[in-house]
């Protein structure tokens, strides 16, 4: 069925794949949205966190006589407390382990340290004030390129045997080829460059509403969580809660983009509080402890080396990272890849040799690292091969789209392994690079900015034009489950559809959606099986209590892997429903013919039953034939065969002010792959959010500390998202190249933009200005500064 | 003490601190939780309501400095349960994601279109500058913005709107 | 009367962990009904007591937990102060002018069209119909936006106490950092510069993003007598200049021809007088730059306004 064909129902929504306007948007556009912050119950009390304000520092006494003898003060839960039940510390979700709240000495800025539970908030709030404790201070590990020295402090002397911060090396490729290849090759170009430290900052900050009933032993926790299945067993196996008493609610989401994947110790807290107290206990942060303690992204000091012959065929890339993980190891990743994906930067172009390696180190910082809708590192991957690239044109004196298109994997090579193992499946990337270029008016660009450097030179102008190309591949929807688990939780996913005797259906999924449209999306999958209108469907997700297990949404895996999962799980009521039109047209299976919503009997249109018809059928007392049972319904698990690999060509043109540094951008071109799309409205809505994030990165969003490990970043007055003003109207572009192994051949695409955004607004200001490298954020001052010949390393606090 | 508003053209009164910013006092006090909270430095705007007819960050407000005053949420913009046209315009144009930071938007754009009925591009974006978005990148917001310009009454075609 | 320090202000910029609560501590709170009830509000509480007006420079601080009043002092309803006018040879502002209204004034724009090119970058559209200039000015944050514009215009501040109204001179109405001439039970009341004929103004600001406080920003006017200059004032925002000006700067000018080479000289002056500081906006050595460049700019631009070349 293409584009143009897809029936429309009686409301006006497509029957399947199209544009249709969301069924979520009801609640939301009238502000009856529930967040876990709306959640109130009776009796409930409130939490709040006190935190260390200091980075290092052992903890020699901790008095909370004075907070716990505030009116209205419940209770306060302390480190001490918490050990007693053995939740002092809990297991990470990359085999560490992490301080719940503070023992022995905290480890970060900001680390949690005690618990007050309160009558209201604000009285939650003056407690923290009540509460007394000796830190004393030790020497700080902050600037992680010096985490290795040998007298650098111990951040993690809890573990066993530990006598530095190191964490693991890990290395994919191949380095003996690599060597030889660089060892021979023309060109060399070797570029440093850093991805600080940024944060996902979702509008909504995490929070939990956790109730225990003191009767049933029944736990249930309202949490802002994308993987409500994994945090379930996760509490069962740490807290030795019985699973089957956990419920955990996932309710609307503000936006999670990775920040809300793990278990923070606020939900812990809160959790523990219930039992205390035997009240509900809701915790919600307030934006500086988001900032502040939850799962950061990036923080990758790479070095990167591309070889190539002088006519610029590239023959090789090697790069070597050290990768800060803050103070515990708690990155969201498949178990057996520990620096993520990160193994993809060999990019999108035609080469044998490349090697990486991974070190990854401990910090006194915030823990966290793969978050910010990074598809498990790939963002850092994609930018370090875009920027590499641009160097390497650089140093050739060639134009970067033609540097390129000359290296661009083939259409015919696929499906292709790339030196470091993945297997990507289906691609045309030099279509999507040409339609992006056409879109941009690409030679017209450079002829506008040769005349614009041509006026800036002879003193007319301070404005200078830079144009930016990033062209990414990334591999989501983890994943095949023999591959990849997290924390032994097999990435595969469940889905259970049912269709009601009138022909209405539900449909359950594992995974949860964060503003992504899954109510709709999902309803049109179904719809797109089975012909039944999207509004006809209920799409049901976020409670464990009523949904099949799965690892969640996060690395772009809801459609590749949830999608595959209800296209699977309605072709299996598309087959019972052909065995029981068959038993009530009384003919044979195989003389029925499908028409979206229909069976009908070959040579005999007229002669059918809808699927509504056979859903009651299926319900009534029809005499169904020898092993097929009644009703109309199914279940699957899907696990993926491989990932997909989306794909894209974007170009970006900024407008610099060479007086002040001032970088605007004027346009963004996006042309994405993400095989066929469900609903393009939607589809675009990912793309647009996507580049605002890679601009933000760009231009303006930056974690550093102190040397002494202060957060600079903690308040949206210094960690600065992108507004309005700062963000072009988009131009998008699509090609279409299905992915071969996916039931609908989608291959997701909720990352794509901000995966592939950052290095295309980085290129064009670098191109504005002709210099060959300087680090993100490119506020003003790093601009000037990078123009003078004199950089500003900004991860670290300007002295 | 005592602090008294007229809400959504009704009057509502709660016995609250001095303290309490206008923020918590609907969310928390009346249970009107279109309304969000989102940042601690009066940047996000997630909380905005109108007071008076102005768009203002709630959480920059005391309750206390309302009382008196004419306030508008979110969920007083539905008129008896129809979608206005700035509603519209954002479930229309795929104006929100997340849904977080919509109650404030819609609040905003309600107030620039009462005293600039026909912005431009540049207007909207200047307007909703107050406002930060995190999935939709504000394009399909200026969008929206666009179509309730055009559309006061608003949609003019037969098309049912699945609300 | 400063209910805070300077250095409690810088350490909880980067100090956020600890005592961050995010919710002020108790207060009581009155509403004045009029001016001379708000300044015997202040009389009867003191130095425990703050005016509130807009709200957005002192309840951050009090979410913060850095500023502590004991008492909150409503003056949003004390009529007579938000008036824009001509009063005799002078504009006339009132302290409760929000900063929306001030943007929006076709008066200013006429005279002096500095303060709609700074306040359309001054904060967002929701702060600004909040926060007014009186608060601005009180505040009296060394990055703030108008101190720069009422330095670089001159003018005046009218003060009033229970004795009566008085008159600082807007250039030693900065004291320093968050400090002003405003006194125990006072209140600003008015600000007012002198009309020039022949004159064009300016504000140029640098900003990581819209909003931000700046990275540096200038503003300037140029009174023309001819093709010369006949008077100038600067003001600088961000910079650590003292009292927002660069007085040589201003004296290079006069006298001279309109025309780059004199803005040249008073920006380099701004440039070498100037104490920036470097922070995560910037390096030291990028906002002097910035002051000698914004300082250009704004003369330039404010010269062809006073010519009626631009508006």
């Amino acid at each position: 069925m293409t584009a143009t064909d897809v029936p429309i129902s009686a409301e006006g929504n497509p029957i399947g794949f199209g544009r249709m306007h969301r069924k979520e948007d009801a609640r939301f556009l009238r502000g009856a949205g529930k967040y876990v912050d709306d959640v109130t119950l009776p009796g409930m009390l409130h939490g709040a966190i006190l935190r260390s304000p200091i980075a290092h520092a052992r903890i020699t006494s901790i008095d909370t006589s004075a907070a716990e003898a505030h009116p209205k003060v419940k209770a306060v839960i302390t480190g001490q407390t918490l050990e007693g039940l053995g939740l002092a510390w809990m297991p990470t979700l990359s085999q560490d382990t992490q301080s719940v709240l503070c023992t022995d000495k905290v480890r970060f800025q900001g680390q949690e340290v005690a618990f007050v539970i309160a009558e209201d908030k604000y009285s939650a709030r003056d407690a923290l004030q009540l509460i007394d404790v000796d830190y004393e201070p030790l020497d700080a590990v902050v600037d992680a390129k010096h985490a290795l020295d040998d007298d650098a402090p111990i951040v993690r002397d809890d573990l066993e045997g530990r006598t530095d911060n190191h964490i693991y090396d890990w290395e994919a490729g191949d380095a003996t080829k690599c060597d030889e290849v660089f060892r021979n090759a023309e060109v060399v170009v070797t570029q440093e460059m850093l991805y600080p430290r940024v944060h996902p900052a979702p509008m909504e900050t995490c929070g939990s509403v956790a109730s225990m009933d003191p009767i049933s032993g029944k736990l249930t926790i309202w949490t802002t969580t994308q993987a409500p299945h994994a945090h379930r067993t996760l509490y069962a196996l740490v807290a030795g809660l019985p699973e089957h008493k956990i419920q955990v609610i996932s309710p609307d989401i503000g936006g999670g983009f990775g920040n809300k994947v793990g278990i923070y110790p606020g939900y812990v807290c809160s959790i523990v509080g219930s039992i205390v107290t035997g009240k509900p206990v809701k915790w919600m942060e307030d934006r500086s402890e988001n900032l502040m303690s939850t799962s950061f992204a990036r923080d990758y000091h790479m070095t990167g080396s591309i070889a190539a012959t002088r006519d610029g065929k590239i023959q090789g890339l090697k790069v070597d990272v050290l990768a800060d993980h803050g103070a515990f190891n708690g990155v969201a990743q498949p178990t057996k890849f520990p620096a993520g994906f990160f193994h993809i930067f060999t990019g999108s172009y035609d080469y044998d040799a490349a090697h990486c390696n991974v070190t990854a180190v401990y910090t006194n910082k915030a823990p966290g690292g793969v978050a910010y809708a990074c598809s498990f590192r790939v963002t850092e991957a994609v930018y370090l091969v875009e920027r590499m690239v641009d160097c390497l044109a650089d140093e050739l004196g060639m134009d970067p789209a033609e540097l390129r298109m000359n290296n661009l994997l083939k259409p015919e090579q696929f499906p292709y392994t790339t030196p470091t193992g993945w297997e990507y499946d289906s691609g045309d990337y030099p279509r999507a690079l040409d339609e992006a270029m056409r879109i941009a008016g690409y030679d017209e660009l450079r002829t506008e900015q040769a005349e614009k450097r041509r006026a800036y030179e002879a003193g007319e102008s301070s404005m200078l034009m830079g144009i930016g190309i990033s062209f990414f591949t990334e591999g989501v929807g983890a994943g095949p489950r023999k591959h990849m688990d997290i924390l032994g939780l097999g990435m595969a996913d469940g889905c259970e559809l049912r269709i009601h005797p009138t022909g209405k259906a539900v449909v359950r999924l594992s995974v949860q959606s964060q503003g992504q449209g899954h109510e709709t999306t999902f309803a049109q999958i179904i719809s797109h099986e089975l012909g039944i209108p999207p509004e006809d469907i209920d799409v049901v997700h976020g409670d464990t209590d009523n949904t099949p297990f799965g690892l969640g949404t996060y690395g772009s895996r809801s459609t590749p892997v949830s999608g595959a999962a209800a296209a699977v799980v309605a072709r299996r009521v598309k087959d019972k429903s052909r065995i029981i039109a068959a038993a009530a047209l009384e003919c044979s299976p195989d003389d029925l013919e499908w028409e979206h919503g229909r069976w009908f009997v070959k040579g005999d249109p007229d002669n059918g039953k809808t699927i509504q018809d056979i859903a009651m059928a299926a319900h009534s007392s029809l005499e169904l034939p020898e092993g097929v049972e009644g009703h109309l319904d199914a279940t699957a698990v899907y696990d993926p065969p491989e990932l997909t690999y989306p794909f894209g060509a974007y170009i970006c043109v900024t407008d610099v002010d060479a007086g002040t540094g001032e970088v605007k951008v004027r346009r963004f071109i996006a042309v994405d792959d993400c095989g066929p799309r469900i609903n393009p409205m939607i589809v675009e809505g990912q793309v647009h959010g996507g580049v605002a994030d890679g601009i933000g990165m760009a231009l303006m969003e930056l974690i550093a500390f102190e040397r002494d490990g202060t957060n600079l970043g903690g308040s949206f007055m210094d960690y600065l998202l992108p507004t309005s003003m700062e963000c072009p109207s988009y131009e998008l572009g699509e090609t279409v190249t299905p992915s071969p192994h996916h039931p609908l051949g989608v291959k997701g695409v909720g990352e794509s933009a901000t995966v592939g955004s950052p290095a295309a607004v980085v290129n064009s200001v670098l191109d504005a200005i002709g210099v060959r490298a300087a680090d993100m954020p490119l506020t003003p001052a790093v601009v000037w500064r990078a123009m003078q010949g004199s950089p500003l390393r900004m991860d670290l606090a300007l002295e | 003490m005592q602090v008294k508003m007229t809400v959504n053209g009704e009057e509502r009164e709660a016995d609250v601190e001095a303290r309490m910013l206008l923020v918590h006092y609907l969310r928390d006090e009346l249970g009107l939780t279109g309304t969000h909270w989102g940042c601690d430095t009066s940047n996000c705007g997630t909380c905005t309501v109108a007071v008076d007819g102005q768009a203002i960050k709630s959480c920059t407000m005391l309750a206390a400095m309302a009382g008196g005053r004419d306030v508008e949420t979110v969920e007083g913009v539905a008129v008896g349960g129809e979608l206005d046209p700035v509603q519209e315009g954002f479930m229309r144009e795929h104006g929100l994601q997340c849904g977080f930071c919509t109650p404030g938007m819609i609040m905003t754009a309600r107030w620039l279109l009462a005293r600039d009925p026909d912005p431009d591009e540049a207007t909207i974006r200047e307007a909703i500058s107050g406002n930060l978005c995190r999935c939709t990148g504000y394009e399909n917001i200026v969008r929206a913005v666009r179509w309730a310009a055009e559309h006061p009454e608003g949609a003019t075609d037969a098309e049912e709107v699945s609300a | 009367m400063a209910i805070f320090t300077w250095e409690l202000w810088e350490r909880s910029r980067v100090t956020l962990g600890g005592d961050d609560v995010q919710v002020p501590e108790t207060f009581d709170y009155e509403r004045a009904s009029n001016i001379d009830d708000a300044i015997a509000l202040l009389e009867r509480h003191g130095d425990e007591a703050r005016l509130i007006a807009g709200g957005h420079s002192l309840l951050p601080m009090m979410k913060l937990r850095l500023a502590f009043p004991e008492v909150l002092i409503d003056i949003n309803d004390v009529p007579d102060l938000d008036h824009i006018r001509i009063d005799g040879d002078e504009i006339a502002i009132g302290a409760m002018v929000r900063h929306a209204a001030i943007l929006d004034s076709a008066l200013l724009a006429e005279h002096y069209p500095i303060f709609r090119d700074a306040e359309r970058v001054i904060a967002d559209p929701l702060v600004r119909n909040r926060g007014t200039i009186g608060g601005s000015f009180c505040q009296a944050d060394p990055a703030e936006d108008l101190s720069a514009v009422g330095a670089a215009l001159g003018g005046s501040v009218v003060v009033r106490s229970s004795s009566g109204s008085r008159t600082v001179p807007m250039r030693e109405f900065h004291e320093g950092p968050y400090e002003t001439k405003v006194g125990d039970a006072e209140i600003l009341t008015e600000v007012r510069f002198p009309i020039r004929n022949a004159t064009g103004s300016a504000y140029e600001k640098v900003e990581r993003r819209v909003g931000d406080w700046a990275v540096a920003a200038a503003g300037a006017f140029v009174q023309l007598d001819g093709d010369m200059i006949a008077d100038a004032g600067i003001g600088l925002a961000a910079v650590g200049a003292d009292h927002f000006i660069v007085p040589d700067a201003e004296a290079a000018l006069r006298g001279k021809p309109a025309i780059r080479e004199s803005f040249e000289e008073a920006a380099q002056l701004c440039h070498d007088q100037c104490s920036p500081v470097t922070d995560q906006r910037g390096p030291e050595d990028y906002k002097r730059h910035l002051a000698r460049e914004l300082v250009l700019r704004a003369l330039t631009r404010a010269t062809a306004r006073a010519r009626g070349e631009e508006s």
